[in-house]
């Protein structure tokens, strides 16, 4: 045998840069782009500057944008996290059918195309005067984030011994304090991976976003949608540049906190 | 005492559940800010302007909708296939490699994750503009004047970088799960790579490839703000035409009817593919 059966041909190689390529494209566009000198979309760009940067920091329609988005996405983050876990951690105990039919109810935003969603929730804001309002907002993105909070939830319980409840109820210890000296710790990593989820699903969010937007509320995304299709604005590649960095560095804090010494809690 | 809870406990059916006063509050807001809305939507599609079903006769009677469905299915079944073709030998090699560059090849199978929507579609403009660097490096192969913008080729090339990882991760997780003796043993029994990749690898991976191939086709048919941005009015796909009814008209009885129509679509495929594979594999495969 001239070589290594299982090694992988030279082609499989090629193909896969290729694929690279076309992953890593979008990527390789926003970051120069976001440096350009000149007030256009050419790529390369054929001067550098930071003035996207700064006009991204000091426009206002930029700075509401912004300032609107972290708004609603931490509070989406606190409300998603919130009812996504206690859902999660109920469905734990049910069994059977009743178990499967209510986590595909609690599922079935993540199944519904989102333009079918953002419609449906503004047929009914427009009638409860919601839409453009701030609690309209960070409900419709609850929605949106809290599956996957008790996607994360839910993994992070079926690895936890029940025993363990036990044993501490049989120390004394009442439901609450169960709860934050037992369950809360063993639960830390699932819980906050779900809420950084629901953080960047809230951020990212431009569909529902764009159908509930009024002058006076309107988040990042919608004004990076209008910086392309009203005026050809490249702030929106400094926004873009700025938003990959914050959720690459939002998206490693659960693997940090990972590897913090939370292990010594859960037992062989 | 608390503490005795477990030992002296009532029979379970005489005691309150307690998940479900856990589950009330999800279940709730589920039910008032998503459920309503929804189902609401789907009844005025049969309520108004009265009750029947003239909302669905006029849709398919215009001439205009038909059209566009049988495009979006179209365009998403081409998504689903450029995809598999090209997540294929990158999900193999994946599980041919060492860990270094599986992780290295995971890590950029996750990126248009990592970037956000708008930002990547607003990526895609530049890259598919008049000028832009695709029509530059098309006229290296001799095709002048290219504008893929605001064609139904932009729109696909756009819907298939952002539909790649639901793709190559069930393709992974199914082909990791193959026994690589397998291959081993094939070959050693004098058949070729080919015949081994055709005879082994192929049926072998197949529970991958309609996961995958149904998962994106599923994604696909909602696509919105990529068709809207990469593409025109002239070649609509349906999400786009829910939000021109609803932007320009406020018709939601007809946005109704639509959603309808694309939901009977995404149920259609999605029945078809749990006969073939069982849909825990999907979902619960992909790590």
């Amino acid at each position: 045998m001239e070589r290594d059966i299982n090694r992988p041909a030279t082609w499989l190689w090629v193909w896969a840069a290729a694929t690279a390529l076309l992953l890593l494209a979008p990527t390789l566009v926003v970051v120069p782009l976001s440096f350009a000198g000149e007030a256009s979309f050419v790529m390369p760009p054929k001067s550098w500057s930071l003035r996207w940067y700064e006009e991204f920091f000091t426009n206002p329609r930029w700075r509401d944008a912004l300032s609107a988005s972290l708004r609603v996405a931490l509070l989406t983050t606190v409300t998603a996290t919130a009812l996504g876990t206690a859902a999660a951690y109920g469905l734990a105990r049910l069994r059977g059918r009743a178990a499967a039919l209510l986590s595909g109810l609690l599922l079935s935003p993540l199944i519904m195309p989102q333009i079918v969603t953002a419609v449906a929730v503004l047929a009914v804001y427009l009638r409860w005067q919601l839409n453009g309002t701030m609690a309209g907002f960070v409900a419709a993105h609850t929605m949106l984030a809290m599956p996957y909070v008790v996607v994360t939830v839910r993994a992070a319980l079926s690895d936890y011994d029940r025993s363990l409840d036990l044993a501490a109820s049989s120390l004394g210890a009442g439901p609450w304090t169960r709860f934050r000296t037992v369950t809360l710790p063993l639960l830390a990593r699932g819980i906050v991976s779900g809420a950084v989820f629901a953080f960047v699903i809230s951020l990212d969010d431009v569909v529902i976003a764009l159908y509930l937007q009024t002058p006076l509320l309107r988040t990042l995304p919608v004004q990076m949608y209008d910086s392309i299709t009203v005026d050809v604005d490249p702030t929106i590649a400094a926004a873009a540049t700025l938003i990959l960095a914050v959720t690459t560095a939002v998206l490693l804090l659960p693997s940090l906190i990972r590897s913090k010494k939370l292990k010594k809690v859960s037992v062989p | 005492m608390d503490g005795l809870d477990h030992v002296m406990r009532l029979p379970d059916r005489l005691r309150p559940d307690p998940a479900l006063g856990l589950l009330a509050p999800a279940l709730l807001a589920l039910a008032v800010f998503f459920l309503y809305p929804a189902i609401s939507l789907i009844w005025r599609s049969f309520t108004e302007p009265s009750l029947g079903l003239a909302q669905y006769g006029d849709l398919l009677g215009d001439g205009v909708t038909l059209g566009v469905l049988a495009r979006t299915l179209w365009v998403s079944a081409l998504v689903s296939v450029v995809t598999l073709i090209i997540a294929y030998p990158y999900a193999y090699l994946m599980t041919t490699t060492g860990p270094r560059v599986r992780a290295v090849l995971v890590a950029l199978a996750l990126l248009p994750f990592w970037l956000s929507l708008m930002a990547r579609t607003f990526a895609w403009v530049v890259l598919l503009q008049r000028g832009g660097p695709i029509s530059w490096l098309l006229e290296q192969f001799g095709l002048h004047d290219v504008t893929l913008v605001g064609t139904l080729p932009g729109v696909v090339i756009g819907m298939v970088q952002v539909l790649l990882p639901f793709m190559v991760l069930p393709l992974y997780s199914t082909m990791q799960g193959i026994d690589r003796r397998l291959v081993t043993a094939a070959r050693s029994l004098g058949a070729g790579p080919a015949t081994t990749f055709r005879t082994v690898v192929l049926p072998l991976s197949m529970p991958g490839v309609v996961a995958g191939l149904s998962l994106v086709f599923v994604v696909a048919l909602g696509f919105y703000v990529t068709p809207v941005l990469l593409g025109s009015p002239q070649n609509a796909l349906i999400a786009q035409l829910i939000g021109i009814k609803v932007e320009q008209l406020r018709d939601f009885p007809a946005a109704g009817a639509m959603a309808v129509l694309m939901l009977v679509a995404t149920a259609v495929v999605l029945a078809a593919a749990t006969r073939m594979v069982r849909l825990g594999d999907m979902f619960g495969g992909a790590r």
